[in-house]
């Protein structure tokens, strides 16, 4: 009778772990399903546009078949390299000063900062790039673009640096000034050097999140249908003519749309895989 | 070794050395002084502040968050917790081996040894392969390395790394070498390698070593202190500590009945 009650007891647990495992995994699904569905149709409804003319040509006039988002690709190109070369240094410079100099005052506002500042809404930072940039050089330009994405990167970058340098071990530290060198160096030289590939992986990652931005770009790059390199002028960019396409009442310019959209969310993918390959890569051989 | 064979010359000297973390007072008033060209073993139940006492040497023990330093630790007669000497050139003169293996984990052996004079600006090839020579043979690891040395300083044994690090200590030629348990994390085959370049570099060195193995510390030291709670309770000749200890407590904690 015992022996009875105890198998139905283990049945029980059983059933009651088989239960949660299902329902984590379902969870697990409920997140991975919709990527996978918005992938699958943004490319339905872009192929038909995707063709080697949509990256090597300009649109077209209204009614004009054909034509491509050349100008934008690059356009998106040039805008993020602004932001990352305004973000990537002064991002892992404030990680470095939170990890190797923390405690004091200035460092605990840092660190509020950037928590409120990742909680910014990206139309916020697009109006405060609009008064500091475009408002004072009385024009819509990539550099103002630039600078909104840099405001974007930056939480991204200074979180994750700071939070890579804290895991490189104390004993390092130690190692390096008890060889007689300054801290300037142990950190620039030894802690920095050794966390290069964790930090890239962290830029990559806040560089494809801007990339997709459009809001912050609606009032500082403003978008053109021209090929334009000039950063002092407006620029055209991935996000922000998907936005123009997809509201116009034109089919073609819809299509072409859909299809820039599948682009971006490649290119941005692609990005998201290659920080994973090197971070991958460089676990295997070594790192702290 | 007899004493009318050790050297008479003080090289290192902790005068009234007091250290603090917080309002907790690890170190109380240590005074000592370390002949040249010999090996100094600190030995003492766990938590008697000996490693403490150690980092106090090199001043890396002020990295700590929250701790404080008072007394004087003269090098050469020289006060290096003077207000004007800088920490940085103390460090060169005072070398350290941790007690964890800690090689820099993204650098080559070559890189490891060299690391800090190619950060002190010496950037020659050739000296810095002679150098990375000289140490390794030092630290009795040359043999094992010489076919490798551009591989990762990780991918070494344990007790390999260990003595890695003291060539990478020894490379900026300290005259005094502080070991802070160089080898618990080791196997006694390891650590038996490491007694033994102990004994090699002494000829250049003085070398200060804390440890938990009494054995340890009667086999390669010169001198021994015996720490309780922060105090040096006994220093003197090893053989005399070992043998015939003044006082009651030594005597009870190397024969086993405390600590």
């Amino acid at each position: 009778m015992s022996l009875k009650i105890k198998i139905n007891y283990r049945l029980f647990r059983e059933i009651k772990t088989q239960l949660f495992k299902l329902v984590t995994i379902l969870s697990a699904i409920a997140v991975i399903l919709p990527l996978l569905l918005i992938l699958k149709f943004v490319f339905v409804q872009g192929a038909g546009s995707l063709n080697l003319s949509f990256f090597t040509e300009l649109p077209k006039p209204v009614g004009e078949v054909g034509g491509g988002m050349k100008h934008a690709i690059i356009g998106t190109i040039v805008i993020v390299m602004i932001g990352a070369m305004i973000a990537v240094p002064i991002g892992i410079t404030c990680g470095i000063y939170l990890s190797e100099f923390s405690k004091s005052k200035l460092s605990k506002t840092l660190k509020l900062t950037v928590d409120l500042m990742s909680g910014i809404p990206s139309i916020v930072i697009g109006i405060f790039a609009y008064l500091i940039v475009v408002v004072p050089m009385k024009s819509f330009s990539a550099f103002a673009g630039g600078v909104a994405l840099s405001i974007i990167m930056l939480p991204i970058i200074i979180k994750t640096s700071e939070e890579i340098l804290k895991l490189v071990p104390n004993h390092l530290r130690e190692a390096g000034l008890a060889l007689g060198l300054p801290r300037w160096k142990v950190i620039l030289f030894i802690i920095l050097k050794g966390s290069i590939a964790n930090l890239l992986t962290g830029i990559i990652l806040a560089i494809s999140r801007a990339a997709g931005e459009t809001a912050p770009l609606l009032f500082t790059a403003f978008g053109n249908m021209y090929m334009s390199y000039d950063i002092k002028s407006p620029m055209a960019t991935l996000p922000v003519q998907i936005y123009t396409y997809a509201i116009s009442p034109f089919k073609d310019w819809q299509r072409q749309a859909w299809a820039g959209a599948f682009i971006l969310m490649v290119l941005i993918l692609a990005m998201n895989l290659f920080a994973r390959f090197i971070l991958t890569k460089i676990k295997d051989k070594k790192g702290f | 070794m007899s004493k009318s064979e050790l050297s008479e010359k003080i090289i290192l000297e902790a005068k009234n050395l007091e250290a603090w973390f917080g309002d907790f007072q690890a170190v109380k008033g240590i005074d000592v002084s370390y002949h040249e060209r010999t090996i100094n073993a600190i030995i003492g139940p766990s938590g008697c502040g000996k490693s403490t006492y150690l980092r106090c040497l090199n001043r890396i023990h002020e990295e700590i968050e929250g701790t404080h330093v008072r007394g004087q630790v003269l090098l050469e007669g020289q006060n290096i917790y003077d207000k004007k000497i800088d920490v940085v050139d103390v460090r060169k003169r005072i070398g350290m081996v941790f007690q964890k293996p800690n090689p820099f984990p993204s650098m080559s052996i070559l890189d490891n040894v060299v690391i800090g004079l190619r950060l002190q600006g010496i950037n020659k090839r050739s000296t810095l392969l002679e150098v990375a020579e000289t140490c390794l043979k030092k630290a009795a690891l040359w043999e094992e390395v010489k076919d490798k040395l551009s591989s990762l300083g990780t991918s070494l044994s344990g007790g390999q790394q260990q003595r890695l690090c003291i060539a990478r200590a020894l490379a900026i030629n300290p005259p005094v070498l502080l070991m802070d348990e160089p080898t618990s994390a080791l196997d006694p085959i390891a650590t038996a390698k490491i007694e033994e370049l102990m004994n090699e570099i002494k000829r250049d060195y003085t070398v200060i070593i804390v440890t938990h193995n009494m054995q340890q510390a009667a086999r390669i030291s010169d001198y021994t202190s015996f720490f309780v709670y922060g105090k040096m309770i006994e220093h003197g000749l090893s053989s005399d500590i070992f043998t015939n200890p003044k006082e009651k407590q030594t005597e009870d904690y190397i024969s086993g009945r405390f600590g």
